[in-house]
């Protein structure tokens, strides 16, 4: 959690106290939910203004998932690339491989806080169920992960896990089968279930304070990258890099940034096929719109029906985008930019054979887009690049992709 | 509230207020058969890609509707045209937030009253999000309806029923369209509860699915709401489910109009 005061004319100081940046955010959600989430919210406060709740995540952070991450100077892709310096902070070294743990460690002990008994979570990919799962697990709750049926078919490893871990994973048949059917299908049960059961949302969306929380409890990780990057160069970075899909990685990373200005931030979005095919780019491909209890970019036609997301990578595979990053995006504070499928592809072997680190299909879009910039700039310059998680999880993609038969 | 409502809830009998999705099966025969088996007032479902407040019955007929092509402009023409043959019959227009705000509220409020539409009911905008429908609806002289649940407690209620118009729409279980049902205790209780802090019409809906319970809660309310049970008949007989809806719409309607004597 991140306890830097802020200023009034900061860009940290968001959201207002109905849950907006801008335009963006709020509390779209059934009438059953809202008492709940006024009542999240008042906990939530609450357990801010708690230093036995922080002292607990920080403990958890530390000595259960691994914290710091480190920072690590990619020497070799650096002079492969023969431009800016860059760095990679490492949180695919975290316990369950990515930065999803980071968040969860956060909202079950919110969940404890209330007194909840059963969590519930939506996954697309597999890996915020895991991480889900894997504190269910850790706190004795039972558990049940909603999972579109064709995510559960294309990610095994990841609902073997799960089970392993002692969840239950629901195959969603509704829809498309993908994330956003399974976020609607976690919201059906927990909108029946509200009197006993935390909903953990993976990502920096959904009604507020959901967008809020999720940020401050990813936000270690710009925390830390900035004491190391001090501690390393001696300075601030000159552009930070991660990709967005909900964008929890993302903000966690930028929004200690936010308001140093001499900092560049760019967002990766999943341009799949390219931004003429098909796509999961709700900013550069999409328009304001509500869905998920906010308003934000989404996916979606003229009459306001949604569209399929489509990348490689499962979890960019969403037609929306946290309403912060669509804040950040309309008042230009952060560039998002566009990587494909095939992009990504590329930079997910090419990081592996220059630097011993297989990164997530979706930190691989992060990594293209740092080969795309990196030689434009001097060698003076610094690049942080957010490798939001380990890409075991997509040998099985990758090796499909790459026409190669496990 | 509009003059369509205030007779409809005038009558001297509860209300059957009916539930269909817009685009799905023959929608105008649909509705002819819901205003000639006895529907006091029409729910017209806009589909949505995302319907998270409902059940399977509903999310399959609005994945149908969308399928054939359904667009907001085909459902006002429907509107419209219900309203050109049924002049007295309340309509509402019920669905989710992004289709009734992409071209925004005071768009989404003119095209309602151009078609006739007496109300809106918006299941993802509660009260806190006031502002994105409800001052372009009441300014086109468009009623609100709210919703009150099982979670809406005293304190809450208030903030629920500023801006409300219509009737309220008393959802009887935490949970989605066309699930379990609730224990009649409950809602005894609760319609109690509601109708001790508004003069508006109550009405009761979710889980509703047999003239038994229909009949049970117009004992206690001004009326009483069925959807998935209609949706399920489209979606069992297709293009011709008219005939269905309106025998079934009628076993409904009588069980509800006789359940209670309402003193003129």
């Amino acid at each position: 959690m991140t306890d830097a005061p802020t200023l009034p004319n900061s860009l940290r100081s968001g959201p207002d106290d109905r849950g907006h940046f801008g335009q963006f955010g709020g509390r779209y959600v059934a009438e059953t939910l809202m008492p709940l989430i006024l009542d999240l919210e008042r906990h939530y406060r609450a357990a801010q203004a708690d230093p036995a709740f922080k002292a607990q995540f920080d403990y958890l952070l530390k000595n259960y998932v691994g914290r710091p991450s480190p920072l690590w100077l990619a020497q070799r892709l650096t002079d492969h690339l023969g431009g800016a310096k860059i760095y990679l902070k490492r949180e695919d070294l975290n316990h369950t491989g990515a930065h999803k743990i980071n968040n969860c460690i956060g909202q079950i002990l919110l969940a404890k806080r209330m007194g909840k008994t059963k969590i519930i979570a939506e996954t697309g990919a597999g890996q915020h169920g895991v991480a889900t799962a894997t504190v269910a697990a850790l706190f004795g709750l039972p558990c049940t992960i909603f999972m579109g049926a064709v995510d559960v078919a294309r990610q095994q490893p990841n609902v073997f896990r799960m089970k392993l871990l002692g969840a239950e994973v629901v195959a969603v048949e509704s829809g498309a089968k993908t994330l956003k059917d399974a976020m609607n299908e976690a919201l059906r049960h927990w909108v029946a279930n509200v009197h006993d059961t935390f909903y953990i949302i993976g990502t920096v969306a959904g009604p507020h304070p959901y967008p809020q929380l999720v940020r401050d409890f990813q936000s270690v990780i710009g925390d830390e990258a900035r004491e190391q990057i001090l501690e390393a160069e001696g300075r601030l970075p000159d552009m930070l890099i991660a990709p967005v899909g909900g964008g929890s990685n993302a903000i966690g990373l930028f929004h200690p940034f936010l308001d140093d200005t001499d900092v560049e931030i760019v967002g990766v979005e999943a341009a799949g096929e390219g931004l003429d095919g098909k796509h999961a780019a709700s900013l550069a491909g999409g328009r304001p719109g509500i869905l998920h209890g906010n308003r934000t970019y989404l996916l979606q036609d003229e009459d306001g029906q949604i569209t399929e997301a489509h990348s490689i990578s499962a979890g960019l595979d969403y037609p929306g985008i946290g309403p912060e990053h669509s804040w950040l995006h309309d008042i230009g504070r952060v560039r998002y930019e566009p990587v494909t499928d095939e992009e990504a592809l590329t930079s997910f072997q090419k990081l592996t054979k220059l630097e011993g680190i297989i990164p997530a299909l979706e930190s691989a879009h992060a990594i293209a887009a740092a080969e795309r910039i990196a030689p434009t700039l001097g060698k003076d310059k610094i690049i942080i690049v957010n490798c939001s998680g380990r890409g075991d999880k997509d040998i099985f993609t990758v090796a499909d992709a790459l026409g190669v038969k496990l | 509230m509009s003059t369509r409502f205030a007779a409809a809830f005038a009558k001297p009998h509860p209300a059957l207020v009916a539930f269909i999705t817009a685009g799905d099966g023959n929608t105008a025969a649909n509705l002819d058969a819901l205003v000639a088996g006895g529907a006091d007032v029409i729910e017209l479902g806009m589909p949505f890609t995302d319907p998270m407040a409902d059940g399977p019955a509903i999310q399959q007929a609005n994945l149908r509707s969308l399928a054939k092509g359904t667009t907001t402009a085909d459902i006002f023409a429907t509107a419209a045209a219900f309203r050109q043959r049924h002049p007295d019959t309340p309509l509402v227009l019920m669905g989710y937030a992004n289709p009734m705000t992409i071209r925004g509220g005071d768009w989404f409020a003119a095209e309602c009253a151009k078609a006739g539409v007496d109300g809106v009911i918006c299941v993802d905008v509660p009260a806190e999000e006031d502002p994105e429908l409800g001052p372009a609806l009441r300014a086109a002289g468009i009623d609100l309806i709210r919703l009150a649940t099982p979670t809406t407690d005293t304190a809450r209620l208030p903030a629920v029923l500023n801006g409300a118009g219509g009737f309220l729409y008393y959802v009887s279980v935490a949970g989605i369209t066309g699930q379990q049902q609730a224990a009649q205790a409950s809602i005894d209780e609760a319609v109690a509860r509601l109708k001790a802090a508004t003069d508006l019409p109550v009405a009761v809906g979710f889980g509703v699915r047999t003239p038994q319970q229909a009949a049970e809660i117009a004992k206690v309310a001004d009326g009483v709401v069925v959807g998935s049970a209609l949706v399920e008949l489209v979606a069992q007989h297709g293009d011709a489910a008219a005939p269905h809806v309106e025998a079934f719409t009628r076993t409904l309607a009588n069980a509800i109009h006789s359940a209670k004597e309402i003193a003129a």
